[in-house]
């Protein structure tokens, strides 16, 4: 599906949620006043249908994710993040200049310099004043101290600064001006070529192709704040050039630097360490001040006035620009890289519905799936290998004589044992019959699969545990000391005993329903009615047809209730076992995403598994509404 | 001849703390076939500890019991109970907990049919037979009770309190029922009951039973019950020889009553 269709869509579901969700409120609110007043606070029946909240509280989550995750952005302003992202490159090679202004800091980066390394000088003073160093070499450091500060200072001088680079930044000064006029211009930068036309028309839209956001201008907008990034590069690239330092202050500062190492040679044993640490701690200081930072107070006013009048060009150009940031783009902005722009914010970890969709659409695509395997699909399995799976191998070695050997020729007679062995071991021909597979679908047997073996064994123990004074005290310690130890501190371990394929996980999951199943199976047996078993025994009935007729039916509330929990659970664990090891299910496409950093694949396997978590739990609903109709009415 | 013969009965149940409450104490009686007995009592005095010995689920400590000659050592189809409440298998249809007991022992539903829907007309629930009973009225309820006992054709019918949940109307009607039943089918009938005036309708014969330690306190003869087989229950209720039996019945209960509180006190 194209681009501009997905933008289609998305629009109109976003106007579509947006109606309904003011429909909605209306209407409950109507519903809600026509409704006789209950003056009865916690009436349970106030909480019965509403289904118009439903309507609420389903759109606003889709209108939030919409929203936030920028996918209304990109439906209702499909050009707006690529001019961002020219914006963004203007503002990306102007940043290191414009931090030298009070633009981006409160305070002229010289200015904070100066404090800064003023404040430190004083601080090493007082440490050289502390020190217990020979008083003749703390005398010498004081006096060095104050050179620093005085080549500090010195540069704060109006003629500290050469006539090359007064020179060179009124230069810098006329060309950011010549730069605002341009993007005041609105001619600039001219008609696209026919070739830059086609390169913004091929390239991969937002969201679409490797790079997030697409890079070439597609808009006159677009283009002139393209070419003025350029600009603005060579500009920003001179300017960090100039340096206020000449021959005469770069001699004295590594005489100064000198005069310190030598100060720290001269030292003596006992006063070397101290010593040493003045010495770095100046040193550190002049190496800052070689930089050339600081600048007579009025040398860079023309520079930043440009500057600010470029700014306000800027803003000015970006108009509806600003607008659609702040309103549409909640949470980030677009910054652009040194290869490609990109959404900053909750943009970044939060996918797009459409994307997710689109996402999801394409691994169910079996041929594509997930790391070779289809998310859901069949495969033709031959009916002798299902067949094999429930006959066990030994039974050939219960048929009378042996196997045969090869004879001297190098051939081998088949006998009566061979051919039962072929036939348990499924090596025959057969037909096929198409099975399920899959990621989702391996999850979900292992699932069923532990489940059920927690239901088999579970049940009927809980129900002698229910009846039996013995089985309650033997066993009881035994699941009590195992149930409440999170099922993923066993992981490790019955991963290692089980392996990590399926055995493992279904016995861990087997773990957890069988604990599950047991107490609810025992809460059910010991909470039937004496009087019903009572009766049944007067009516004839033997001890197993009052568990199997009696006990069992009337667990069956309980029993069910513990399935549903027990999904529940299961699909807890069996996603964090998946994620510690293995190669298929759900857990392991997380896991694998994570790595990658995937977002989409992982809001893919979140939804997933909340559909099919409710998916089971309205599954057992139905069967309990079903099978226990009485539940409550007994 | 299958009667009921209690030779000196004691039921002691031992308490945690090394105690033991004298439930029942030295109670001897006879009960004939096709009698209609009624039991009557104060709170606590033993009625249902001694119909779950004649039932067989609780073993007495002293005494012996037999029933057509034989000792009772455990529940038997030859004794049908019938509870106050809850114990109809919810999961089952009527026609299912009606024939619940049959099956139990072998049959198969097919040719059980014929019988319960015999049954469910005597006992009045006629096209009810594919209904849950959890749908069913209190009073529908206990009318499936009736007739899953005795589908079974018991020899003796032990009811604990059967109508003590219904209203009064639908209790006069299961009152009129179950003196219907005891004429038609002449079954020995036992039934414990709270309220003196079901006590004097329903009972050919009437225990009155003393709390501490459980004791037959009283028995009487009475004709009500072959009356209400006549005539309207509530003219029986009218009648002078009624009144004046309930406030005996009343006034000596309310004595043991007082009794028991005042030995508290
Ligand atoms: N299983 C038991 N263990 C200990 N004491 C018991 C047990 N069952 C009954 N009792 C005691 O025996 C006495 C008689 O109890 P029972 O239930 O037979 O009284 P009841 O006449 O049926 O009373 P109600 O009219 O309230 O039903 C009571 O004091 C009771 O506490
Ligand atoms: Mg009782």
């Amino acid at each position: 599906m194209s681009l501009e269709m997905v933008r289609l869509i998305v629009g109109a579901l976003f106007i579509l949620m947006l109606c309904a969700l003011v429909w909605s409120v209306i209407h409950g609110r109507k519903i809600a006043k026509t409704e006789v007043t209950d003056l009865v606070f916690g009436n349970p029946v106030k909480a019965l249908g509403g289904w118009y909240w439903v309507i609420t509280g389903v759109s606003s989550i889709l209108l939030l994710w919409f929203y936030f995750s920028w996918d209304a952005a990109r439906a209702f302003f499909p050009n707006a993040a690529n001019e961002m992202c020219q914006v963004a490159k203007v503002d990306s090679e102007l940043n290191a200049m414009r931090s030298t202004f009070p633009m981006q800091s409160r305070l002229l980066k010289g200015t904070s310099f100066l404090d800064r390394e003023g404040k430190l000088i004083d601080r090493t003073r007082r440490t050289i004043n502390k020190s217990d160093i020979d008083v003749g070499l703390r005398d010498r450091y004081l006096l060095a101290a104050d050179s620093v500060d005085k080549l500090l200072l010195s540069r704060v001088a109006e003629d500290s600064l050469t006539a090359e680079n007064k020179a060179a930044l009124s230069d810098i000064a006329s060309k950011i001006d010549a730069v605002t006029a341009n993007l005041a211009d609105p001619g600039f930068p001219g008609p696209a070529s026919d070739a830059e036309q086609k390169a913004g028309y091929e390239q991969p839209g937002w969201g679409e192709g490797k790079k997030e956001i697409p890079d070439i201008p597609n808009t006159a907008r677009g283009r002139k704040f393209n070419n003025v990034s350029a600009q603005v590069k060579a500009i920003s690239s001179e300017f960090a050039k100039i340096r206020n330092l000449d021959d005469g202050y770069k001699a004295d500062i590594k005489r100064t630097s000198d005069e310190l190492k030598a100060l720290q040679a001269s030292s003596s044993a006992e006063d070397a360490a101290q010593a040493k640490i003045i010495t770095k701690s100046l040193d550190k200081i002049l190496k800052r001040i070689d930089d050339g930072n600081i600048f007579p107070p009025g040398a860079l006013v023309s520079v930043e006035d440009s500057l600010k009048r470029f700014n306000a060009e800027q803003s000015k150009q970006e108009g509806s620009l600003k607008f659609i940031d702040a309103i549409a783009m909640p949470g980030g902005e677009i910054r652009a890289g040194s290869t490609a722009c990109t959404e900053q914010g909750s943009g970044r970890w939060l996918p797009k519905p459409s994307d997710t969709l689109a996402t999801l659409v394409n691994i169910s695509d079996p041929t594509v799936g997930f790391k070779a395997v289809p998310l859901l699909w069949y495969e033709w399995k031959p009916a002798s290998e299902m067949l094999a799976f429930f006959i066990p191998d030994w039974i050939a070695d219960l048929i009378p004589g042996e196997y045969p050997r090869h004879t001297s020729d190098g051939s081998i007679n088949t006998n009566l044992k061979t051919k039962v062995l072929n036939f348990a071991t499924g090596n025959y021909n057969s037909f096929s019959l198409p099975i399920p597979a899959g990621h989702l679908w391996d999850s979900i047997m292992r699932v069923l699969s532990g489940l059920f073996l927690g239901i088999v064994l579970g049940v009927p123990l809980g129900l002698f545990m229910g009846l039996s004074r013995f089985a309650k005290g033997f066993f009881d310690p035994l699941i009590e000391l195992y149930r409440p130890v999170p099922p993923l501190a066993w992981a490790p371990l019955i991963l290692t005993i089980f392996g990590i394929n399926d055995d493992g996980k279904i016995f861990l999951l087997f773990m957890v329903a069988f604990a599950i199943m047991v107490i609810s199976a025992r809460t059910g047996a010991t909470g039937t009615h004496l009087s019903k078993i009572h009766a049944a025994h007067s009516l004839g009935a033997t001890n197993r047809q009052i568990i199997r007729r009696v006990i069992l039916p009337n667990s069956l509330p309980e029993i069910l209730t513990g399935i549903r929990i027990a999904i529940g659970v299961c699909w807890g664990t069996l996603v964090a076992a998946e994620m510690l090891a293995g190669t298929t299910g759900i857990g392991f496409i997380e896991n694998v995403a994570r790595k990658q950093s995937n977002y989409e694949i992982i809001w893919v396997t979140i939804i997933l598994l909340g559909l099919l978590g409710l998916l089971f739990d309205l599954i057992m609903r139905w069967i309990i509404t079903k099978t226990i109709p009485w539940r409550g009415k007994g | 001849m299958s009667d009921l013969v209690a030779s000196s009965l004691d039921m002691t149940f031992p308490m945690p703390e090394g105690e033991k409450v004298e439930a029942l104490k030295d109670i001897s009686f006879t009960l004939k076939q096709g009698e209609l007995l009624s039991v009557l009592g104060p709170s606590g005095c033993g009625k249902t500890t001694l119909l779950n010995i004649i039932a067989g689920f609780l073993l007495p400590t002293g005494g012996a019991l037999t029933l057509g000659g034989e000792p009772i050592t455990g529940p038997g189809v030859n004794r049908g109970m019938v509870f106050q409440q809850g114990a109809l298998f919810e999961w089952l249809t009527v026609s299912e907990n009606v024939d619940f007991g049959l099956r139990m022992r072998g049959a198969k539903k097919k040719e059980t049919r014929p019988k319960v829907d015999e049954w469910l007309e005597i006992v009045g629930l006629q096209g009810f037979g594919d209904t849950p009973t959890y749908q069913l009225s209190g009073g529908m309820q206990q009318r499936v009770a009736l007739a899953r006992c005795l589908i079974n054709d018991p020899d003796l019918i032990l009811m604990d309190e059967p109508l003590g949940a219904l209203d009064a109307l639908t209790r006069e009607k299961m009152q009129s029922l179950v003196l219907k039943i005891w004429k038609e089918t002449g079954k020995t009938i036992m039934i414990i009951t709270h309220s003196v005036e079901e006590a004097l309708l329903l009972g050919e014969r009437l225990f009155v039973m003393a709390p501490r330690p459980g004791r037959l306190h009283k028995e009487y003869r009475l004709p009500f019950a072959e009356w209400g087989l006549q005539q309207d229950l509530r003219e029986v209720k009218a009648r002078p020889e009624f009144a004046e039996n309930r406030d005996e019945i009343l006034s000596m209960i309310w004595n043991m009553e007082e009794e028991i509180m005042g030995g508290n006190a």
